[in-house]
């Protein structure tokens, strides 16, 4: 086939980007290599839109062994102990085949991880679906489920925390988002540098075949009516071919025969040869004929561009081709020379005998095109006034109900009992917590980690959105008494073409560097996903943060039920009653606009530090972050946990209720105090001159609130409990 | 007490069981699936996970493995054999048990705590054990226990029936019967009970601070059967 300006345009490419690759090569490209070019030139793959703002990102820190641009990053937990973790999307290929996307998107997260050395300790998803109402949501959500589950559960690595939001801005472009945790001894982690003239580039895991093809140019585009015509573009995840390539892998990593190594994910064999030589400023000679193919005559393009799943580049160091190839047949995977390092510079392809491309690596990697793109600020909304006066039609404990029952509020047990998040044995707390918790396996520590997103206050006003959400995470990991470390984030976004789209992306991102440099939160690693768009309707700006923390002793690991009747409940923090954008405004009022919460980095640092000094000192016995629905709805979760009610005391100087008890005001946390610990609690509290409530005491068995509610904790576990599984039966 | 946890290719709990057994005493060691024969052992442990895949069946690849026949024989001259999980498919595969592992009623994947009630104490997993209910995990996909009426029957007069669902308070019925299996069956014994396959986890209930400690009683008291 001759490559003409229309071929090029057909793989992804612009205009102006066809004529420049032409111009730098000084010729045409062949097919193979204009497919080489639209792989690595794509959104996904070059990070052409986003690059420019991603570099401001705050991503040092004294525990951070590894930040952005490997292929996952790297936090030290002291003891020569080391965390390699990230969060990546599989949003296109889940909306078109849920069970696949879904499941090759777990398989992804954790090659990237075990790549490093890592062995996977624990994984965690956000996904967003559509309105409930919907037609799709329904089977999509069944879909990706059980697409996370199938290949999560058979690696056997705990799914141990996660996030699941609806909102009908996803009924085109649902958001699936996985992240997996590795734990890692620091002296032992493996780079995808390519290092040393004539070294062997090995091909491990399974066999290459056609699926997947153009898959990161499919992630890299919108969708319109015809997407579902693109299922063959999605790839096929086998998790038992993973589990042997994990065992494998970190076998042969067990001694020093691996000079870099680099899983084949997006734009597979090509991006991950090109990589590894870019990063070691070498050239790779690959003879394609000795590539492992699942199917007969596949030729160096389909080759080149093939997403199947389960395979691995090797830089090896030589005469270790035996030793390792020993390794490989013993767990029944595929194994090949396929060719070397070289002092090209270039990426040369054999086939037959025949070189059928040629192309320096500077073309793909460092000239990629990088754009600035115009992008519009989001102004802050007008605060709204409401009339309180309709307030006083609704009873307090309707309102409670309501809000509980609600599909972003309610318990996701339906999703989570699907997923195995007790296998290895160290998990020490369960999905359905502020965080998930797991021991490092055979010492005191325990590492905590949170997805964390708020597409309604991104969208509302995505600085200030950026700021919350980070600031969320690291409320939920101090509320199971860890200290925040590190956070990677995936942002998901509309088509960055698009001013407005484009301008939520560099805001959002801006929020997340000011509040990750206060709160000394550093992003590690992270993906990027635009294009979320169908037939010109973009999602909600929803960049999620997936946060990990460290609890030195994992006996002070806090969780959020209701401990000891007669113990003393204190909410830190000051509450103003903030109603806009809250799930009280949308679902009561149906009031949509109006600001976020205003976030005060200040506050959030100072009190976070408090809430941990009081854990650290095993001064409180549970402890709950307030978020989505306020004060009560916290409380109530707390209840239902601990199968324990709470008299609320009349509450000095209140100027309303409902702003009170359903607010939305930022840095704020629930705590729960045993009597003999009061004395130090409040000395403690008036040290870092924080704002505190006496909220109640714990007792009885239901929520008791003067003479506005007195609601049976069954009542409320029904309300919060059964929504999503009558959703799904229904 | 000498154990094996037998590898095979997909398993997952491996790990977890040597953690355990470890634990409580035994002298534990691991052998891969293509050995043909397995060390001096008191006790020989099919573990969790997903051997080969599950292709096919759950558990019916294993069943024709390379250390298998050597399980088998070990089993034959009345050796102890646990199943869990994938070990309880396998071992109904290899015919060491009856009947089958469907797939869950609901159709879903169950990870859960569960209450099992001890249904029988003459063997040496259960003899003298301290409770009749034990809090164990459950994390599978096909735990749906079937078997025909004369071998349901069989299993009833031999009282091969070791463990079923069962509610906090012992009581077996529908609502506490996770995964749809016939008489709420969640392990059974061979005829001469030396082979236990159940689909519950101990191995991952043994310390306070994972889900519930009821599984360390169940590794003491085989150790304590044993002395």
């Amino acid at each position: 086939m001759e490559v003409t300006e229309a071929v090029a345009i057909d793989h992804g490419l612009k205009k102006e980007e066809f004529s420049k690759i032409c111009e730098l090569l000084k010729r045409t490209p062949n097919l193979t290599e204009l497919a080489i070019f639209s792989a690595m030139w794509n959104e996904h793959c070059s990070y052409k839109s986003s690059r420019k703002h991603l570099k401001k990102m705050h991503t040092k820190g004294k525990q951070v062994i590894q930040g952005p641009g490997e292929n996952a990053g790297v936090i030290d937990i002291g003891d020569d102990d080391a965390i390699v973790f990230k969060i990546e999307s599989h949003n296109h290929p889940s909306f078109i085949e849920p069970y696949q996307g879904a499941a090759t998107g777990v398989g992804g997260i954790m090659r990237d991880v075990f790549t490093m050395g890592a062995r996977p300790i624990a994984n965690l998803n956000s996904i967003h679906f559509g309105s409930p109402q919907h037609k799709k949501t329904r089977n999509l959500l069944r879909g990706v489920v059980k697409g996370i589950g199938g290949y999560g559960n058979c690696i056997g690595v705990p799914t141990i925390a996660g996030q699941t939001t609806f909102d009908e801005s996803y009924n085109g472009n649902i958001l699936v988002n996985a992240m997996t945790l590795g734990l890692v001894n620091k002296n032992k982690i493996f780079y995808s540098k390519a290092a040393g003239l004539d070294k062997p580039v090995i091909y491990v895991g399974s066999k290459t075949g056609r699926d997947g093809i153009h898959g990161a140019s499919m992630a890299s585009a919108t969708f319109d009516d015809k997407i579902e015509e693109k299922k063959p573009t999605v790839q096929v995840g086998d998790p038992f071919t993973e589990k042997l390539l994990l065992e494998a892998c970190l076998e042969l990593m067990a001694d020093n025969s691996i000079i870099a190594i680099q899983d084949m994910g997006a734009a597979g064999l090509t991006s991950s040869s090109v990589e590894m030589a870019s990063k070691g400023n070498l050239g790779i000679e690959l003879n394609l004929s000795e590539v492992p193919c699942r199917e007969e005559k596949m030729t160096p393009y389909e080759i080149m561009l093939s997403e199947s799943q389960e395979r691995m580049l090797i830089v090896l160091e030589k005469g270790k081709e035996e030793h390792a190839k020993k390794i490989f047949d013993k767990w029944n995977l595929d194994f090949a020379v396929i060719g070397k390092t070289t002092n090209s510079k270039k990426i040369e392809l054999i086939f037959d005998n025949k070189k059928v491309a040629e192309i320096p690596i500077d073309l793909l990697a460092e000239n990629a095109p990088i754009y600035d793109r115009p992008w519009k600020k989001t102004k802050l909304p007008q605060k709204l006034k409401f009339d309180k006066d309709e307030f006083k039609t609704l009873k307090l404990s309707d309102c409670l109900k309501k809000i509980l029952s609600n599909s972003n509020i309610s318990d996701k047990k339906w999703i989570w009992d699907q997923y195995d998040h007790t296998v290895m044995g160290d998990t020490i707390q369960k999905p359905g917590g502020d965080a998930g918790v797991v021991r490092v396996h055979g010492t005191n520590k325990a590492v905590a980690a949170s997805v964390d997103s708020s597409a309604l206050y991104c969208f509302s006003h995505p600085l200030t959105g950026g700021k919350q959400i980070v600031c969320e995470s690291y409320r939920n990991l101090i509320s199971v008494g860890a200290k925040p470390i590190a956070i990677t984030n995936c942002l998901n976004f509309g088509n960055p073409e698009k001013e407005k789209n484009m301008g939520e992306f560099v805001e959002c991102v801006e929020g997340i560097t000011e509040a990750s440099k206060y709160l000394d939160f550093p992003v590690v690693s992270g993906n990027v996903s635009f294009y979320n768009e169908t037939k010109d309707k973009g999602i909600k700006p929803t960049p999620t943060i997936g946060g990990v923390g460290l609890i030195s002793n994992y006996q002070q690991m806090l969780t959020m039920g209701f401990k000891t009747e007669g113990n003393l409940v204190y909410v830190i923090g000051k509450t103003d009653g903030h109603l806009d954008q809250s799930i009280f405004a949308r679902e009561l009022l149906n009031e949509k606009k109006g600001p976020p919460p205003t976030v005060n980095l200040f506050n959030e640092k100072n009190i976070g530090e408090t809430v941990l000094d009081l854990s650290r000192k095993n001064l409180i016995v549970s402890c709950h972050d307030v978020s989505l629905g306020g004060i009560l709805t916290a409380i109530s979760k707390m209840c239902i946990k601990g199968k324990k009610g709470i008299k609320i005391n009349a509450l000095k100087g209140l100027t309303n209720k409902y702003e009170y008890f359903f607010g939305e005001d930022q840095a704020r946390y629930i705590i729960e105090i045993p009597k003999a610990s009061l004395k130090k609690v409040n000395e403690i509290l008036n040290k870092y001159s924080v704002h505190f409530d006496e909220l109640g005491t714990v007792g009885g068995q239901s929520i008791e609130y003067q003479d506005d509610i007195n609601l049976p904790i069954e009542e409320l576990a029904d309300a919060h409990k059964y929504w999503l599984k009558k959703y799904m039966d229904s | 007490m000498r154990s094996s946890v037998i590898i095979f290719p997909g398993s997952n709990c491996d790990r977890d069981m040597d953690v355990a057994l470890k634990k409580f005493g035994f002298k534990n060691q691991m052998v891969w699936h293509n050995d043909q024969s397995i060390p001096k052992s008191d006790l020989i442990v099919l573990p969790g996970g997903f051997s080969y895949g599950d292709y096919l069946r759950c558990g019916s690849i294993a069943s024709k493995s390379n250390i298998i026949k050597s399980v088998i024989d070990f089993a034959n001259s009345g050796g102890l054999v646990l199943g869990i999980c994938n070990g309880f498919q396998i071992l109904t595969e290899t015919g060491l048990l009856n009947g089958i592992l469907q797939q869950n009623k609901f159709l879903n994947f169950i990870c859960s705590n569960v209450y099992v009630k001890v249904k029988d104490k003459q063997n040496k997993y259960f003899k003298d054990l301290k409770k009749d209910v034990l809090e164990l995990h459950i994390a599978h996909n096909e735990g749906n226990y079937f078997c025909s009426d004369d071998e349901l029957k069989s299993l009833e007069d031999n009282n091969q029936i070791a463990v079923t669902y069962c509610g906090e308070d012992g009581t077996e019925n529908e609502k506490n019967n996770p995964n749809g299996a016939i008489k709420h069956i969640a392990g059974i014994f061979n005829k001469n009970k030396n082979v236990l396959g159940m689909m519950p986890h101990p191995e991952r209930m043994i310390d306070k601070y994972l889900s519930g400690e009821d599984g360390s009683l169940f590794f003491k008291n085989i150790l304590d059967n044993f002395k």
